[in-house]
């Protein structure tokens, strides 16, 4: 248990912050790594050794948020462009200025595959490939979401707000 | 985005990164600095990296809660494994205890009975065989094999009569059972087709009713009355030994009343 942890606890802080990234809800994301590391945890023989520890955690925390998504569809579940783009109050970023609450809230506006690969490559710091990875898609698929999400991202945060909201609904 | 093909879409993403292949990166300083909006653009996604990622660092910042701690869940999977293991355990266990009370239970109900049936074909068929030594006391000596047989077996027998289907007995023999003494009485037609009727007491037994059994081709018919086992083994059919077995019960209760 003591290697496991070792070698598990270090990434465990950005998992929390990219399932915060992808859910915005604290209890939400932390229930997703719960469910990530337990499987993690359970499947440890399964891993490659010679892998890339950090792409596998988070690949399977992708696969987790995925398939919670599918569930919640099924479900008739939905959540609204105007509900995701509220941000969430977090006190300790009192002295945040406008841009930084701005990042977020265009964050919650991106398609979740444009979303994910802007917080793993930007945000995580996984290589492309390393990205490819964790998503299961082709690198040239990562680098056109790469580009698309940081485009609409910009577009927002250079106060084309309107156009940004129209597009998406 | 290797090689030295043109400055594309994937080299500004990559020099936003500083993800850049070594090959590339003069080719793209250089495209860089000829091209200001497209140098602006980077600039502009990298101040956009940057505040994405200090929004976001206060979460990586906090310390991890303890339902996180690899311990704890090891703990927790732990405890759910052990949790799925004593269940199937449990239905293991229970599929042994239903087999164990089935078993017992058989045993109690049947178990006597059915030792009756094995004992009487096994007898059948070691003694069947025999062409000098069928039986320990002819049929010429009825009288001392009837009188014999009962005082050993502690109850007064005669030997049914199964003239009317075609069989004579030829003698009998005391033999071991389990707890006790047992007696076989063997018969034979004109075909020289034997046919054995066992009997023990059986104090413990249920039921009277004629029960079927049969084992290695050779079947028997038996029951219980009056705390004693009866037996009707032989190869014939088993319509004729239903015939027979009902003539034997008929004649036992007659003789008994």
């Amino acid at each position: 248990v003591h290697d496991l942890a070792a070698l598990i606890e270090p990434h465990v802080p950005a998992l929390r912050r990219y399932a915060w990234a992808l859910l915005r809800d604290d209890a939400a994301a932390d229930d997703l790594v719960q469910d990530c590391l337990e499987r993690a945890i359970s499947r440890w023989h399964l891993r490659r050794r010679d892998g890339n520890l950090r792409a596998w955690l988070f690949a399977i925390l992708h696969n987790r948020f995925i398939s919670d998504r599918r569930r919640q569809q099924r479900r008739g579940h939905h959540t609204a462009i105007d509900e995701l783009a509220v941000e969430p109050a977090s006190p300790s970023d009192a002295e945040s200025g406008a841009v930084q609450r701005d990042v977020l809230a265009a964050l919650a506006l991106l398609p979740d595959e444009q979303r994910a690969v802007v917080l793993l490559v930007g945000v995580e710091d996984l290589s492309y490939e390393a990205a490819a990875r964790v998503l299961g898609v082709p690198i040239g698929t990562v680098m056109s979401r790469l580009s698309r999400g940081r485009e609409k991202l910009r577009r927002y945060l250079d106060g084309d707000r309107p156009a940004m909201l129209r597009r998406v609904k | 985005v290797t090689g030295l093909g043109p400055i594309g879409e994937d080299d500004i993403q990559a020099a936003v990164d500083g993800r850049v292949d070594a090959p590339r990166c003069g080719l793209v300083r250089d495209y860089l600095e000829r091209t200001p909006d497209a140098a602006a653009r980077v600039e502009a996604l990298r101040e956009q990296k940057d505040a994405l990622r200090e929004r976001l660092q206060a979460k990586a910042e906090e310390p991890i809660p303890a339902r996180l701690r690899v311990a704890h869940l090891s703990g927790e999977i732990g405890r759910r494994r052990r949790g799925i293991f004593l269940r199937r355990a449990a239905v293991v266990a229970w599929l042994v205890v239903g087999g164990g009370i089935g078993w017992f239970a058989h045993e109690y109900f049947q178990g006597h009975s059915t030792d009756v049936t094995s004992e009487a074909i096994a007898a059948h068929r070691v003694f069947v065989v025999e062409v000098r030594h069928p039986v320990e006391v002819a049929a010429a000596e009825e009288a001392h094999l009837v009188q014999w047989l009962s005082r050993r077996l502690g109850r007064p027998l005669k030997a049914p009569d199964l003239a009317q289907h075609g069989y004579r007995l030829i003698g009998g023999r005391l033999l071991s059972a389990g707890q006790g003494p047992a007696a076989q009485l063997m018969y034979e037609d004109q075909n020289a087709q034997r046919i054995t009727i066992y009997l023990r007491a059986d104090p413990e037994g249920r039921g009277t009713e004629f029960r079927w059994a049969e084992a290695g081709g050779v079947g028997t018919f038996w029951w219980r009355d009056d705390a004693f086992g009866y037996a009707v083994s032989g190869t014939a059919d088993r319509k004729r030994l239903l015939g027979l077995a009902e003539t034997v019960h008929r004649q036992v209760a007659e003789a008994s009343r």
